[in-house]
């Protein structure tokens, strides 16, 4: 019995599996491998030293610090608006539910210039929050204003499909049960949602620790106070020092696939409970 | 109400006179009860309203910004800037670039897909993480892992440029970027569905005598295809609009490898603010164009889960 | 076209789902794979087919081991479970595929869809896409499709399942009677007993990756060649017992068996009555056990009395045609007497009693 036909009777298997992993490799495995081993180049010493410098650190509390913000921001009011277009009917709806997308969908560096014309010191927002001495623009708070906006679909597609399941019963059953709106939403609905939300919480955050053109705009670039690691990397790019920049991209990276397997993880997880329900 | 009392038979013949009623009291209005998963109105419009706020605040403004701005000095001077040479060579690039990174991707997706849904192997699942990793990869060093292959130091630019290819700060290294950037979209869209959609047409189509190729095309292909043109749809955004990834390999060459988002951050860094919003007003377009395209194929064909599942052996 | 399936063994991630299975199909035969669910019924219908490779053993199409072709060099015709019509083709243009994919003359596949269609009845509908058909409609769109290039064998899997009662019966003569007009060697998959009755030559009784016995439904009803095969066609009361040469005993009473069982000393055994060969009786007469009546349900044609019977263990079951319970007038607490017709025993098997309990009784 001929090995292939156990993996099944269609064909194609050799000539799809072998182009996928193929381009899998020259496409993506090869080039990050580039990134690893470059600054695995400089030497353990030299590594340590532009990966712990007060600059990098400062990169990282920033990346990291505004990116959790800016996730946990999306949870609470992406959760909200999920809620809302889940839930109730109301005039705009359709428009809302579409506009969710446009974070996804508009490219980074539109995203920067447009946030920085309505939050900087002189834009629409911007101004009247200046006069309330608030300052978002060349700030970490217009770092973490420019995460929210870019993770802003990623919680409500993740929590939108499962408040949508068209099943009332359970709530019903509670409600029967004797509980109180805000007992069954705490008790019985929270937790359901919490897989979701959770995952697209990880998923926010994920993007917003790699983002670079929204950011680059409002943040003013300042090292030490609103240097984000992507941009420490590119700045190091441009002064040629590949090696230093490899080194500061290869914990980025780190970062990345940790956050990746947790939200493998976190999607069989969603699934598992979905289907147990 | 007390009704007097009255014997069996009585009752059975029905009243003969009209029970004394009370004095008339007037009745409250019928008070519908909320249903059980109903929210209380003032809560619903609180968070309706919560809602909105964010929504508008976060997307809306900004969107509107991109318009307003890039009119606001006249549509005569928003033209100017969109026909400038350079603002022209950029669109060119950006389209070049799309052409050849969306064809590839997709064909890469396509035969991903094929791979994962349809057979049984070791490192399956593995294959599957592996694609979604770009997605989680900072542009940045998306960008960075193409410069460190191909660039004048890198493990392959000094061979390349000896034989007279340079890839890092011109097209060829704009193209690479954008291939590793945009490389999930399609396969991302393509493996769920074909996986919710089961092999069983596949299988009839093979035992009814389809070659490999007459499978694909005929059963496949048109099975998939709304799902496939989503995919595209998305890859083809994403490759239009990426600006970290490009701006590590381009270089910023006017006129030869900027691409559009490129030309944007060039012009507003010039503070020539009315020409970078004029020229993002493009890519605000592409961005609203995605979305329709979006809203329309899942209306019309909101991939919904196939009730044909394979039955378990 | 005969089938001959020699040995066949198939495991899914380590998981046994065939073992050993050897089977012969005449040409011409209609056949039933009967079981329970997960007995690897529809397995073996793939293997026939070709859509799974089997780990060992043989398939064999009229002499001829055809292990190592492909699904698509077979010519079989398969009718899926779920019919699996491409959905973005027309009823003509599904059942026109094999020929098209053959480049066979369009006037020659014009000529053949057309009298496949009115075969099936379908003639009027050639234009209607899947979603726009009945379930019915779709299964006979599928049996068309499938017989386009007059395969010599046709495989069906759960046929009528997806179907409601009153269509499925239906569908069931009309597939007979279809088969007695093509004579083409057929396999269908079912777990409904009922269904492989009614349509099919032989049946195949399958359980967990074996099969238990083959014959014409009339023999494996009257005589089931295990345990598995008494339980799983029709109902029956079960009780455990020992066997000793020609007799039986349940707690202590003795009952008569129509064979001798092969034990020759004292064996544990399972112990099988059906209810419709339990006579009721007011007064005790040779070889009846007592009982109480418990609930009597009326059934239409047939009367089921619920008993309890402490002698042989618990609950008992037993069928009466109504006259017959009329004339008993049985009332729930009344005493009466059970006297077996027929009494099956199996020898028992330690290992066997977990999965007879779990299995239809």
């Amino acid at each position: 019995m001929s090995a292939g036909a156990r993996r099944g009777v269609l064909p194609g298997f050799g000539l799809s599996t072998g182009f996928t992993v193929l381009y899998l490799c020259l496409v993506v495995l090869v080039p990050l491998s580039a990134v690893a081993l470059r600054s695995s180049s400089l030497g353990w010493e030299a590594a340590w030293s532009v990966v712990a410098s007060p600059r990098a650190l400062a990169s990282y509390r920033l990346s990291f610090g505004a990116s959790l913000a800016a996730a946990a921001a999306n949870v609470v009011l992406g959760g909200l608006v999920a809620w809302v277009l889940a839930r109730y009917r109301f005039p705009g709806r359709a428009v809302v539910d579409a506009l969710v997308d446009l974070p996804f969908a508009l490219p980074t560096a539109v995203s920067g210039i447009a946030l920085t014309a309505v939050y900087g010191p002189t834009g629409w927002i911007g101004r009247h929050l200046e006069a309330a001495g608030v300052r978002v623009a060349f700030s970490p708070l217009g770092v973490t204003l420019a995460l929210t906006f870019i993770g802003l679909p990623f919680v409500i597609r993740t929590v939108q499909p499962v408040l949508e399941d068209p099943d009332p019963e359970v709530e019903e059953a509670a409600a029967v049960l004797g509980a109180s709106r805000w007992q069954t939403f705490r008790r019985v609905l929270l937790p359901a949602l919490l897989p979701a939300a959770i995952t697209g919480f990880a998923l926010a955050f994920a993007r917003a620790l790699g983002e670079y053109g929204s950011v680059v705009f409002i943040s003013g670039n300042m090292p030490m106070r609103t240097e984000i690691a992507p941009l420490l990397v590119m700045t190091r790019l441009e002064q040629f020092d590949y090696a230093g920049a490899a080194a500061i991209a290869t914990v980025l990276l780190g970062a990345s696939f940790v956050l990746l397997l947790a939200i493998n993880r976190l999607q069989a997880w969603t699934r598992a409970r979905a289907g147990a329900a | 109400m007390t009704a007097p009392a009255r014997s069996l038979a009585e009752v059975e013949r029905g009243p003969r006179t009209a029970p004394p009623r009370p004095a008339a009291v007037p009745e409250p209005p019928p008070r519908r009860a909320r249903r059980a998963t109903e929210d209380p109105p003032a809560v619903r419009w609180a968070l309706v309203a919560v809602a909105l706020l964010f929504v508008g605040a976060f997307v809306l403004v900004p969107a509107a910004t991109v318009v307003a701005e890039a009119v606001r000095g006249g549509v005569a001077l928003w033209w100017k800037a969109l026909v400038d040479p350079d603002a022209l060579a950029a669109v060119r690039l950006t389209l070049l670039v799309a052409a050849i990174a969306v064809p590839l991707n997709a064909l890469f997706g396509l035969a991903a897909a094929w791979s994962v849904t349809r057979f049984r192997y070791a490192g399956k699942s593995v294959l599957v993480s592996l694609v979604d990793l770009p997605f989680g990869v900072s542009p940045v060093v998306s960008g960075m892992a193409t410069v460190l292959l191909f660039g004048a130091h890198g493990w392959l630019g000094p061979w390349l440029l000896a034989h007279g290819v340079k890839v890092v700060f011109a097209v060829p290294g704009i193209v690479l970027a954008t291939v590793f950037v945009t490389f999930p979209f399609v396969a991302r869209e393509l493996i769920p569905f074909m996986e919710a959609q089961g092999v069983e047409e596949e299988e009839a189509a093979l035992v009814l005598g389809a070659t490999g190729w007459q499978i694909l095309t005929r059963v496949t292909l048109p099975n998939v295809r709304w799902s496939l043109l989503y995919g595209i749809i998305l890859c083809n955004a994403r490759a239009m609009g990426e600006f970290g990834a490009v701006s590590v390999v381009s270089g910023h060459i006017r006129g030869v490898t900027n691409t559009v988002p490129l030309q944007v951050e060039i012009l507003y860094g010039e503070y020539a603010f009315q020409a970078a919003f004029a020229v993002a007003s493009l890519l605000f377009v592409l961005a609203v164009v995605t979305l329709v395209a979006k809203q329309a194929l899942e209306w019309h064909h909101r991939p919904r889960r196939p009730t044909v599942l394979r039955s378990a052996p | 076209m005969s089938i001959a399936i020699r040995d066949v063994h198939k495991a899914f991630d380590a998981t046994p789902v065939l073992r050993g299975v050897t089977l012969e199909v005449p040409d011409g035969e209609l056949v039933a794979l009967l079981g329970p669910s997960g007995c690897g019924k529809t397995t073996l219908l793939r293997i026939i087919a070709g859509l799974e490779a089997a780990d060992a053993g043989e398939v064999r199409h009229d002499g001829e081991d055809v292990s190592a072709r492909s699904a698509r060099e077979r010519n079989v015709g398969v009718v899926f479970q779920h019919y699996a019509l491409f959905r973005h083709m027309t009823v003509e243009e599904n059942v026109a595929f094999a020929l098209r994919v053959r480049k066979r003359p369009r006037a020659e596949t014009a000529a053949r869809v057309a009298q496949l269609l009115r075969l099936v009845q379908l003639d009027g509908l050639k234009g209607r896409y899947p979603q726009q058909l009945s379930g019915g409609q779709r299964q006979r769109v599928a049996l068309a499709r499938a017989l386009a290039t007059e395969p010599r064998i046709l495989l069906l899997d759960e046929p009528f399942g997806a179907l409601d009662a009153r269509v499925r019966q239906e569908l069931r003569r009309w597939l007979r009677r279809l088969h007695d007009e093509l004579h083409v060697t057929s396999v269908f998959v079912t777990h409904d007993q009922e269904e492989a009755f009614e349509v099919a030559d032989r049946v195949v009784l399958m359980n967990a990756g074996r099969v238990e016995q083959v014959g014409t439904p009339a023999q494996v009803f009257e005589e089931p060649a295990s345990a598995f095969v008494m339980r799983f066609l029709g109902a029956v009361n079960a009780f455990k017992g020992w066997v000793e040469g020609d007799r039986a005993f349940v707690n202590g009473l003795d009952l008569e068996l129509v064979a001798p069982a092969s034990a020759a000393h004292r064996a544990r055994a399972h112990v099988f009555v059906r209810p419709h060969e339990l006579d009721i009786h007011r007064a005790p007469v040779p070889g009846s056990f007592a009982a109480s009546v418990e609930r009597v349900l009326p059934l239409g044609a047939a009367v089921r009395i619920e008993l309890s019977a402490p002698g042989v263990g618990g609950a008992v079951e037993a069928e009466l045609d109504v006259r017959r319970s009329e004339a008993l007038a049985l009332a729930p607490g009344d005493t009466v007497h059970l006297a077996p017709r027929r009494v099956r025993v199996f020898p028992s098997r330690e290992d066997e009693l977990d999965s007879l309990t779990a299995s239809a009784l």
